[in-house]
Order: structure tokens, then C-alpha cells, then sequence
């Protein structure tokens, strides 16, 4: 009998070693803590990657690489004639992933998507408040609650959205993080032992890695989700390793500690392209940065005065300057990797003479104006303050005097959305779901003069362009749309568009299939390791 | 001696207000909300703004405010971040062990290095060992901490691949936190090669954040010693013959300890300080980085919360530091 159990301690401690061994495991540099685990309450891209792109999944996914939407949980969906309705067929046998602290007895249903849209949309359910300032920050700035009527079951695999409008984009919407499908059997789980929080720090969802613990600040552990519907991934275990400082990840990757460093800075990936162990991804963002002219004041309220200040700056030198070459000239408002790009659109080109004359021809002499530089350092513009300087130069030569103003960050936003601000304001917009809609009515649109439109810039031609799109689901009339909206932009220069800038992320060559995602998630479903 | 500790407790009080208040007030006198920030260059509606602060109570007048906080302190209640939602106090407590591991280990290199160091420097006064130990000291105490901890990785772990880059144990090991310490826990885990692992992990942080207080304490014991050295005791107890070990390290050591610690009570704010950095650089999951975070994020409750138990720790840091002197001298005993 002793022996016996020897020789099955000795069984049990050869078959652990053999899955140590086994045990692929890819280690994450990523840039910041987790504001929590429930992303509907997060606006943060750390918050997105480590919980929603692990734990959960969403009713359609974003393709992975790029912003075309794809079947996720809801296999096929149909549109009503009217455009208000959205009827959503849901995949079946559909797994929650186990855990030591839950072990679901279902298989995901219409109540899982009714219960994790209506937390977010409706001020009596339960879980509205569940902790303390709770405001659903992106299903709010989506417009989610005037937008959605109800999210009605029609039975277990069907759930139908009936919406008080025609909102073309929404599809794409509900790929968002936000948008992620929890388990309402774990929540009234939860809820009936006293334990609400938890949802918040103890996740549980359909999505390929299943949560196993966090050690605040430092370590996010994660395994492979045995039952995923998109089958098992290669990788056994997923650890997030929090590194704060964009040096000390390129010191971890160079070291091997870890596979995959995101946001490197600009100056250290040179170098990094001629580490042997390293490849560096590039890919565009989908991002603008942009000078919003205040269109309201004088002179800046003449089209032509924009467009002769658009001409006096030479932003393939701010390009060079700030981003170490690593973006691309902007020329429309929306980066050229989204549909609808409107590459027949001629940018002003650089020309201090042509410009010099087009301000006098417009009666503007010895023009003062304000530049407004961001405090601190963004994707799309990551140093505001010398893109700045170097207009303010390039301005010089054409007899505009240039002034450059700052604030603190809060204070730059609050101050910049003001209807009567003195100057214009260097700014960007990072894309939340590959829509056009996003940048062009959000940023341009009517309804956004004192708020997201920083040119403070109501043009009825170009509005109606957009709020018409917007209501169309035929995707090629959108697109005609949205191409002509671009035209009557590029005629009326609310903005001197700056630059689209270029993402690089360092990986280990020993990792296949990560991609670096346009949308900036960071995402580890079908990524491989070589042992 | 109970008198002195009453005496001594009654002004923590004070302290303690005032320390509340201005925590309070300074991070609500930095421009911008907490809730602007949180929606960053997404332009939330002035309504729902104002909706949003009025949930989390910011929007009534700052006196109110105030006296609400000190309530819910006087009671236990830290409040709740606002960005994470998660309780301070909890939050607190999950990552001070880290940072109270690091400083220790800091200050007790700190002190077996620069005291021995300032000894010898003062015995030796003037000859070439005393000015160079002063001449390092000197760069020590003024070594950018951000600077020297990326000199430290990229030399020691990226060059030589001696120690690793960052982090608190080897990703390898993964066990419960027991005492928060991970010197302890990896012990008490019983995995082979994880008290190691965690070592390797302390050597490079350690360094970085004793750079300093090594410095001010090699200086400070120096020139006590010196002091001491003169005196007449000193002078006596070598006329009497006893060896120079016993006279340098018993007569004199002893007495110029009292000024070398208060230097390093008075060290435990400048590694809190330090921790802040360090913590940054080396990934060390500790309340530094949390307590910048939170004032960047305009997170008022983290901010408030973390400095009120912050001043706490080092008040009694101080009045341990009294406390000790009465045994090290019994001239000084209450």
C-alpha cells in the first residue's frame, strides 16, 4: 500500500511537472492597472484590454486587425424596414467559463444580453448603482438611454432592440467594450449573497481567457477557457504584467520577462527595430489630431482666412518633428484606414506665398491669434507644444503672430469647448468604433458647437450630410454621403488637419498571430508562442 | 513615561485635523473634477455632469464637504475611490505592504552601510578614505532617483542580466498574498526557489531607494562621531586603555547615535518620497504610485484617504523615534 502511494505521488508529480513544462504561457506588458473589471463602467484602454478582451465577449466582435464588424455571441441579426428594430439570434451552446469562485449551470441566453444592457440604461435596476458613482460612461456618451426603447426577449436565442430612432452606426456600437455580455446567473448569484462588488473585481463571462487572480498594480492572471466558442486558444495561461514606465517595458521585452510591450516611446523604436528577438507591428490608429479655428470670430469665420492659414504651415515638418516620421499627413478628418475615406480630396499643399497672398486678398493684416497646445502627450499628437512652435514659425513668415497658450489638462478641456474662446486649439479624437459617425458628427456635427466641436463650426450643407448618414443602413449610400460630406469640409477648413499617427508595438518573434488592432485594443485571442 | 505617550498622543490630534484639512483642500484647489477627467476629450453634457457630482457628493458646499469627510473618517470610513470604485482603506491596505517592505529593506541597507562608513570616515578624518566615502555620499545624496534606477536596469538586468528588470517575484511563482511581505510569502509558499526569486527582485528597488538616506545617514554619523570624538569622556576612557575598537564603538558610537537616529526617523518621509519613483520605475505595486495616480486623476477620496494614513504612519515612525532614545541614552528617559 506505501509503495502504492509512492508510486502515485511520484505519477502525480511527474504529470505536474510535464504540464509545467507544457505550459505555454504569454506574458503582457501592459501600461497601466485595470480601473476595475466590469468595462461597462470604464473608459480606460488598460480597463478594455484586461477585462473585455479577455474575460467577455459581445454580440458582434470587431474583426480582429481591423473595424469591419463580424458574428460574435449573435450569429445573424436582422434589421427592421424602418431601421428601429434589431432582432439578434444568438449562438447556442454558448459556455460561461468556470471558475474556483463560480460554476455557471447554464449556457448563455436572451436574459444574459436583456440583463447587460439594462444595468447600464435603466435608474431602477438593481444593478445601476451597484457601486458607489456608477455613471456607465460609455453607454452614455454613445447616447445609449435616449437611444434604446427596450431590449425585449422573444425567446431563449432570440433578443430583439427596438430603438426610438434609425441609428445606423449601433452595430457597430455594440461591438464596444461596454457593450460586453455578462452572466446574469453569476450577477443573482451575487446579488443574493450580499456580494454585488464582486462583479467589479471577480469577472466571469464567454470570452477566450477565464479570470484567475489580480494582484492590484502588478499581476493579471488569466487561463485559457477550456469551453470557448471559438475554440480553445494555444496559449495556457495569459499574464499581465503591469509596467507603468514606457522604458522599463522595453527593458522587460529586451530581457525576455515579457513577450508583448505596448506604447513604446518614439525615440526607443529605431532601436528596437534592430533587435534581432524583436518585430515591431506598425499599423496606422485610428486617430486625427487636429488646429480647430474658433469659426465664430473674425477673421477666422472666413473660409478663405482658414484655408490661407492651412497653406502657411508645413505639417510634414510637424510630422518629422513630433512623431519621429512615425504618422502620416492628414487630410480629411477621418483617418484613411476607415471606410468612406475620401482619398480624392486634395490637401491644402504647402505654399507661405500662395497663403501670404490669399490673406491679403482677404483684407487681414498683421493677424494676432492664439495657439492652444494640449499639456500632455496623446496617440495622435504626442507633444503638442513643439507641433505648436513650429507653426507659430511657419506662421512668422507669413505675417501672422502667433501666441502659444497651455493649461492644465481639465482645464484644456473645459476652457477649449467655450463658444467664446480666443484662439485656436490643438486637439484629437482616437476612434471608439470604426464608424465614421464617430469622428464627423461627433466632432463636426451641429449639435456637438460647445462641446466636442471644438471649431465651434455649424455648417447646414455638412450637418445635414452626416445626420443623414446616420439614419441610412445601406452602407454604400453612407459611404456617398460621407465622401461628400468630406468635400464641403475641406472647402470650409474648420480645422487644419495635422496628422494620423502611426501605432508601433514591439512583440517577441517567438509570438504569432498578434495583431496590432486599428481600434488600439490589444487582444490575445489566437495568438501563439513558440516554446 | 505614560505621561509623555498621553502627552505625545494629545498631539497627533492636531496634527491630524490639520493634516485632514489639507489634503482636503489642496487637491480640490488643482483645476478640473474628477468626473471631466474621467471623460477626457469626450465632452460629457453639462447636465450629466452635474448629475454625476451630485451622486458622489461634490457639488455641496466645501465646508459641508469637509465636515461629511470627517465624520465618515472619525467613524472608520475612508470613502470610496472614484475611479476604481473599490474602498481606500481596503485598497490601502493591499498595497502598503509592498511599500513597507521596499522602505525597510532600504533603510536597513541604509544603516548597515552608511553607519559603519560614517565611523570609519570620522576615524579616520581627513586621509583619503574619509573625503572619497564623503565625495560618494555627496553624488548618493544628490542622484535623480528616475535616472539612477534606468542606469541601474539597463546596466544590471539589460547588460549584464544579473538581476531582473522589474516586478516582485518571477511570473513562475504565483501563491496568495499571507503577510502582503514577499519575502515572507514566498517562504511560507514552500515553492522551491521563490524566496530567491524574490530577492532578486528586491536588490535593484532597494538600492535605488537607499541611494539617499545612505548618504544623509554616512554624513550625519560622521559628523556626530566627530563630535563625540572630542569629547572629554572619550579622551578619558582612551587614557584609561581601553582599545580603540572598544572606545570608537562603544563610548563614542553610542552617544553619537541620537542625532543618526533622528536622521533616520526623519528618513522615513524622504523614502515615502522616494517610493514614489522607485515604485514607478521598477513596477513595485505600492502606495507611491497609487498616490500619484490618484492626484493626477483628480481621484479626491485616494488622495484624502492616502495622505491622512501616510502622516499617520510616519507620526508614529516619530514617536518611536523618541521612544528609542531613552534607551539608547537613559539621560533622555521620560
Amino acid at each position: 500500500m506505501k509503495k502504492f502511494s509512492i508510486l502515485l505521488a511520484a505519477t502525480a508529480l511527474v504529470s505536474v511537472m510535464a504540464t509545467a513544462a507544457s505550459a505555454k504561457t504569454l506574458v503582457y506588458c501592459s501600461e497601466a492597472s485595470p480601473e476595475g473589471f466590469d468595462p461597462g463602467l470604464y473608459t480606460g484602454g488598460q480597463t478594455f484590454d484586461a477585462a473585455s478582451r479577455t474575460v467577455y465577449s459581445r454580440l458582434v466582435e470587431f474583426k480582429h486587425g481591423g473595424t469591419e464588424i463580424e458574428p460574435g455571441l449573435a450569429e445573424s441579426w436582422t434589421v427592421s424596414e424602418d431601421g428601429k428594430e434589431y432582432t439578434f439570434k444568438l449562438r447556442k451552446g454558448v459556455k460561461f467559463q468556470t471558475t474556483d469562485f463560480f460554476t455557471p449551470t447554464r449556457d448563455l441566453n436572451a436574459d444574459d444580453v436583456i440583463f447587460s444592457f439594462e444595468r447600464q440604461l435603466k435608474a431602477d435596476n438593481p444593478w445601476n448603482k451597484y457601486v458607489e458613482g456608477a455613471a456607465w460612461e460609455y453607454a452614455a456618451g454613445m447616447g445609449f438611454p435616449e437611444l434604446i426603447k427596450s431590449v425585449e426577449k422573444v425567446d431563449d436565442l432570440t433578443v430583439k432592440f427596438v430603438l426610438n430612432r434609425p441609428e445606423a452606426p449601433f452595430i457597430a456600437n455594440l461591438g464596444m467594450d461596454f457593450a460586453s455580455i455578462m452572466s446574469k446567473e453569476y450577477a443573482d448569484k451575487l446579488a443574493a449573497d450580499g456580494k454585488m462588488a464582486q462583479l467589479n473585481q471577480m469577472p466571469l463571462g464567454t470570452g477566450p481567457f477565464t479570470f484567475v487572480a489580480y494582484q492590484p498594480d502588478a499581476v493579471i492572471r488569466y487561463k485559457a477557457h477550456p469551453d470557448y466558442f471559438g475554440g480553445k486558444q494555444k496559449i495556457d495561461d495569459l499574464v499581465f504584467a503591469i509596467t507603468t514606465d514606457a522604458a522599463v517595458r522595453v527593458q522587460k521585452l529586451k530581457a525576455g520577462e515579457c513577450h508583448v510591450a505596448p506604447y513604446p516611446n518614439a525615440a526607443d523604436v529605431p532601436d528596437l527595430k534592430k533587435d534581432e528577438n524583436l518585430t515591431v507591428l506598425e499599423g496606422p490608429g485610428l486617430n486625427v489630431s487636429y488646429l480647430a479655428y474658433n469659426t465664430t470670430q473674425a477673421p477666422f469665420d472666413k473660409a478663405e482666412v482658414r484655408r490661407a492659414l492651412n497653406q502657411a504651415v508645413n505639417k510634414q515638418a510637424i510630422v518629422d518633428a513630433v512623431f519621429q516620421g512615425a504618422g502620416q499627413v492628414a487630410k480629411n478628418p477621418i483617418p484613411p484606414t476607415m471606410w468612406s475615406y475620401n482619398d480624392a480630396v486634395q490637401d491644402d499643399t504647402y505654399d507661405p506665398e500662395a497663403a501670404k497672398k490669399a490673406l491679403e486678398a482677404a483684407g487681414v493684416k498683421d493677424l494676432k491669434m492664439k495657439i492652444w497646445a494640449m499639456p500632455v502627450s496623446r496617440p495622435y499628437m504626442l507633444n503638442a507644444r513643439r507641433a505648436a512652435e513650429l507653426m507659430q514659425a511657419d506662421l512668422a513668415k507669413v505675417g501672422v503672430t502667433a501666441e502659444i497658450v497651455s493649461y492644465e489638462w481639465a482645464e484644456y478641456l473645459k476652457l477649449s469647448k467655450d463658444k467664446a474662446r480666443d484662439g485656436a486649439v490643438i486637439l484629437g479624437w482616437t476612434g471608439d468604433n470604426g464608424d465614421p459617425d464617430n469622428f464627423l458628427d461627433t466632432l463636426l456635427g451641429c449639435d456637438a458647437v460647445g462641446g466636442n466641436n471644438r471649431a465651434q463650426w455649424c455648417n447646414e450643407e455638412f450637418n445635414k450630410l452626416v445626420k443623414d448618414a446616420k439614419v441610412t443602413s445601406d452602407q454604400a449610400e453612407r459611404t456617398k454621403l460621407y465622401q461628400e460630406a468630406q468635400v464641403i469640409f475641406k472647402r470650409e477648413a474648420p480645422w487644419m488637419t495635422i496628422n494620423h499617427s502611426v501605432v508601433s508595438i514591439p512583440v517577441s518573434k517567438k509570438v504569432t498571430g498578434f495583431q496590432n488592432d486599428p481600434l488600439g485594443i490589444h487582444r490575445f485571442d489566437g495568438v501563439d508562442i513558440a516554446e | 513615561m505614560l505621561r509623555f505617550l498621553l502627552g505625545r498622543l494629545a498631539i497627533l490630534i492636531p496634527t491630524f485635523l490639520g493634516v485632514s484639512l489639507i489634503a482636503f483642500s489642496f487637491i480640490r484647489m488643482l483645476p478640473g473634477d474628477p468626473v471631466m477627467l474621467m471623460s477626457g476629450e469626450r465632452v460629457m453634457s453639462e447636465e450629466r455632469h452635474a448629475a454625476i457630482m451630485h451622486d458622489l457628493g461634490l457639488d455641496r458646499p466645501m465646508p459641508v464637504q469637509y465636515l461629511n469627510y470627517l465624520t465618515d473618517v472619525l467613524s472608520g470610513d475612508l470613502g470610496t475611490s472614484i475611479v476604481t470604485k473599490r474602498p481606500v482603506l481596503g485598497e490601502f491596505l493591499s498595497l502598503f505592504p509592498a511599500t513597507l517592505e521596499l522602505s525597510l529593506c532600504a533603510i536597513i541597507l541604509a544603516v548597515v552601510l552608511g553607519v559603519p562608513a560614517g565611523v570609519f570616515a570620522a576615524v579616520k578624518r581627513g586621509t583619503w578614505f574619509d573625503q572619497s566615502i564623503m565625495g560618494v555620499a555627496l553624488v548618493g545624496y544628490s542622484m535623480p532617483i528616475f535616472w539612477w534606477g534606468l542606469l541601474l536596469i539597463i546596466f544590471f538586468s539589460g547588460y549584464l542580466q544579473w538581476t531582473p528588470v522589474s516586478g516582485r517575484i518571477s511570473l513562475m511563482y504565483f501563491f496568495p498574498p499571507v503577510t502582503g511581505f514577499m519575502l515572507i510569502d514566498s517562504l511560507l509558499s514552500g515553492q522551491p526557489g521563490a524566496f530567491r526569486s524574490a530577492f532578486s527582485y528586491l536588490i535593484l528597488p532597494t538600492i535605488v531607494l537607499g541611494t539617499i538616506p545612505l548618504a544623509v545617514i554616512a554624513r550625519q554619523t560622521r559628523s556626530a562621531m566627530l563630535e563625540v570624538l572630542g569629547e572629554d569622556y572619550v579622551r578619558t576612557a582612551r587614557s584609561k586603555g581601553l582599545s580603540p575598537l572598544r572606545v570608537v564603538g562603544v563610548h563614542a558610537l553610542r552617544n553619537a547615535l541620537i542625532p543618526v537616529i533622528t536622521t533616520i526617523g526623519l528618513q522615513v518621509g524622504v523614502l515615502l518620497a522616494g517610493a514614489i519613483l522607485t515604485e514607478t520605475i521598477f513596477s513595485w505595486p505600492g502606495i507611491g504610485k497609487w498616490m500619484v495616480d490618484a492626484v493626477f486623476k483628480r481621484d479626491y477620496a485616494v488622495v484624502q484617504g492616502g495622505l491622512l494614513l501616510i502622516a499617520g504612519v510616519i507620526m508614529l515612525v516619530n514617536l518611536a523615534v523618541d521612544i528609542t532614545y531613552g534607551f539608547i541614552n537613559p539621560r533622555i528617559r521620560h
